[in-house]
């Protein structure tokens, strides 16, 4: 059996949505890093489903001030991908916000692309702020950022960051917690993708980083756990960061409870998929099931 | 051909088999995990002596200062991460508490060069015998394939002091045998010939054999190979004599060409019988994504350049170094 595997040209704007607008975009979101996952032959299928959902919301839920026609654009917010590997993720939503063709998406991971196994600043993708992989290192870059848009740049603008929870094994991370708060980093929101997974398997019995939203708390951050595949819950989160920049002097975390591989039955909740792809047969049973979710959604008749 | 492949092996195998046997030879023999164990195979160890091995997370700073603490306390402890992180996240870690401490500790680098793949360049080590030769007191083995990583790693686990091991993830050809000698810092020659010298560590000794068996058919030219393992100690006797004997020296890494395996060797050449020397290795660059083989040749790192650069350098020895080029540029 073979497949013909394509990218449609569909694109997202970036305002306020329904939950099932949010439904709809997530399934595109999967749908392309499943098949370019597939294409590719290696590569994170794990924690990039995993995150679709708060990806969807912030991208395309207008939370994010971004401008794909003029990206570089100074004042325009920041997201960075502290996590790297979970890089198809980003790329879908990149090329769904209409930062390059979505039909690049088949070039991931191949000699020559500008969709590096990890982001990579030198490939030139629009959109991509850093080369990130080594983990750890990009919520500092974020932090950064965020100083300069603060107090260097003075502009409105918000810095965001996604780092894993095995991530948050690195020191470094807890040295840029340290300075977020040190340096009242109202405009910084760090998310972090909490499915209690890793390469080893679970977070805690690879290395227990709990209790994080006390730690964090003690950090000197805004705190929100949220069920990170809860368009509510993500929509009031990213919303309280906003109101909190206004009021209060501290960074922002949430805490998104997350899946592993959530969407694709096979995949959810196993860390055996942190770093693997589908084969044939799996991304056609995969993107069958994601037919079959857009499908009742459809049907629900909540969509304009 | 004398060598022949006896098929491909990744030689993080032989590093985690070693681990296994070193494990029930020896009850000091610790492993420190970084949430790869399955990628460097480590996990052997793990699986096979749980009480011996702890989970650090993803830690290699907290991992390599730890190990440093269990080798102060009289154990022999083994790291291993993508040697990306294990090389260089933990760099002053090794420099001050590995090395300057002289403790006993042990560091697989798997996972290194550009054969790691479409990862990328990120975790595309290509600098860490430059920074880790450096360093006193570090002994530092880059082994050409399966039998080899895994004799290094008994070997190093034998012996006292600092030591890296650097390693990949693909597999490669495995041509040594587990009967052929290996010596931490001695070189091991594997043709005989006196008209050029190829030394070459690690992925690039398979294919300099490869070059030395085209060299002698197309042209006559009896290449001597030289697998220089141990990148330090550096075995100077061989260098020196390959140097008077042959009068021309080519070097293949999968590395930069600043400050690798080159670099060492002509360290020793300019020092004690300068002679011409052609680098083969990663020319200034970061790596990138696509995969192992493909990129092997992206850069040139097969047997086809080394075939070229050793009539290059026999041709500069025979003609002398002015008549070529003016100025030789290191780059090209
Ligand atoms: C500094 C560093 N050490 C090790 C690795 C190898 N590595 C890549 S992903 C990963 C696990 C990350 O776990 P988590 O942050 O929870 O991401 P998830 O598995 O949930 O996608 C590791 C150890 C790395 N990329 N960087
Ligand atoms: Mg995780």
């Amino acid at each position: 059996m073979s497949f013909n595997i394509s990218f449609p040209d569909t694109t997202f704007e970036n305002k306020q949505r329904s939950i099932e607008e949010f439904f709809e975009i997530s399934l595109e979101l999967r749908r392309d890093i499943i098949k370019s996952l597939f294409l590719a032959k290696s590569g994170h299928s794990g924690g990039s489903l995993g995150t679709a959902d708060i990806f969807a919301v912030l991208f395309f839920g207008g939370f994010l001030n971004y401008d794909p026609k003029n990206w570089k654009n100074p004042n325009r917010d920041r997201f960075i991908l502290s996590v790297g590997h979970i890089a198809p993720i980003l790329y879908a939503t990149l090329a769904r916000a209409g930062f390059f063709h979505p039909s690049e998406l088949a070039t991931l991971r191949k000699l020559g692309s500008r969709l590096q196994g990890h982001p990579g600043l030198d490939a030139n993708l629009p959109g991509i702020e850093t080369s990130s992989g080594s983990l750890g290192q990009g919520v500092s870059i974020a932090v950064g950022m965020a100083l300069s848009q603060k107090y260097l740049d003075k502009t409105d603008n918000f810095t965001f960051t996604m780092t894993g929870d095995g991530e948050l094994e690195e020191g470094s991370v807890w040295e840029a917690a340290m300075a977020a708060s040190n340096y009242k980093l109202s405009n910084f929101c760090w998310i972090v993708d909490n499915n209690d997974c890793q390469i080893d398997g679970r977070v805690t019995d690879v290395m227990n980083i709990y209790p994080l939203q006390e730690k964090f708390e003690a950090f000197g951050f805004d705190v929100v756990t949220i069920d990170g595949h809860n368009y509510s819950e993500i929509i009031s989160a990213f919303t309280k960061f906003k109101n909190n920049s206004k009021n209060s002097e501290k960074p922002t975390c949430i805490i998104a409870k997350t899946y592993m591989g959530r969407g694709i039955s096979f995949m959810e909740d196993k860390y055996s998929w942190h770093g693997v792809p589908p084969n044939e047969e799996q991304a056609i049973k995969a993107l069958e099931e994601l037919d079959k979710l857009d499908a009742e959604l459809k049907k629900s008749n909540k969509l304009n | 051909m004398k060598y022949k492949s006896y098929g491909k092996i990744p030689t993080r195998k032989g590093f985690g088999e070693g681990l296994v046997e070193l494990g029930e030879q020896n009850p000091n023999i610790v492993v420190l995990g970084g949430d790869i164990t399955s990628s460097v195979l480590t996990s052997f160890f793990r699986d096979k002596f749980p009480d011996r091995f702890f989970s650090i997370g993803i830690a290699e700073q907290n991992a390599t200062t730890i190990a440093v603490g269990l080798a102060l306390s009289g154990k022999i402890p083994f790291f291993s991460s993508y040697s990306a992180f294990s090389a260089f996240r933990n760099a002053d870690q090794l420099r001050i508490s590995v090395a300057y401490n002289n403790a006993n500790v042990k560091i697989g680098g798997g996972h290194s060069g550009v054969t790691v793949g479409p990862d990328g360049a990120t975790h595309q080590s290509l600098e860490e015998v430059a920074f880790l030769r450096t360093l006193p007191n570090m002994t530092l083995i880059v082994p050409a394939d399966y039998n080899e990583t895994k004799k290094a790693t008994i070997a190093s686990g034998n012996m006292f002091g600092p030591t890296f091991i650097r390693f990949g993830r693909s597999a490669g050809e495995s041509f040594t045998t587990p009967e052929s000698e290996f010596i931490i810092g001695k070189a091991n020659q594997l043709t005989d010939g006196n008209d050029v010298a190829i030394f070459a560590c690690g992925t690039l000794v398979w294919e300099a054999l490869l070059a030395a068996e085209e060299l002698e058919k197309q042209k006559g030219i009896k290449a001597r190979v030289i697998n220089l393992h141990t990148i330090k100690p550096i075995d100077y006797e061989a260098i020196v004599n390959a140097a008077k004997e042959c009068g021309a020296i080519v070097t293949a890494e999968e590395h930069q060409i600043h400050g690798g395996m080159g670099s060492a060797v002509a360290e020793v050449v300019v020092k004690n019988y300068p002679v011409p020397m052609e680098f083969i290795g990663i020319q200034d660059r970061f790596g990138l994504s696509g995969e192992p083989e493909e990129l092997m040749q992206y850069f040139n790192l097969n047997h086809q350049t080394i075939f070229a650069s050793a009539l290059r350098a026999i041709e500069r020895r025979d003609k002398g170094f002015d008549k070529i080029r003016k100025v030789i540029d290191f780059n090209k």
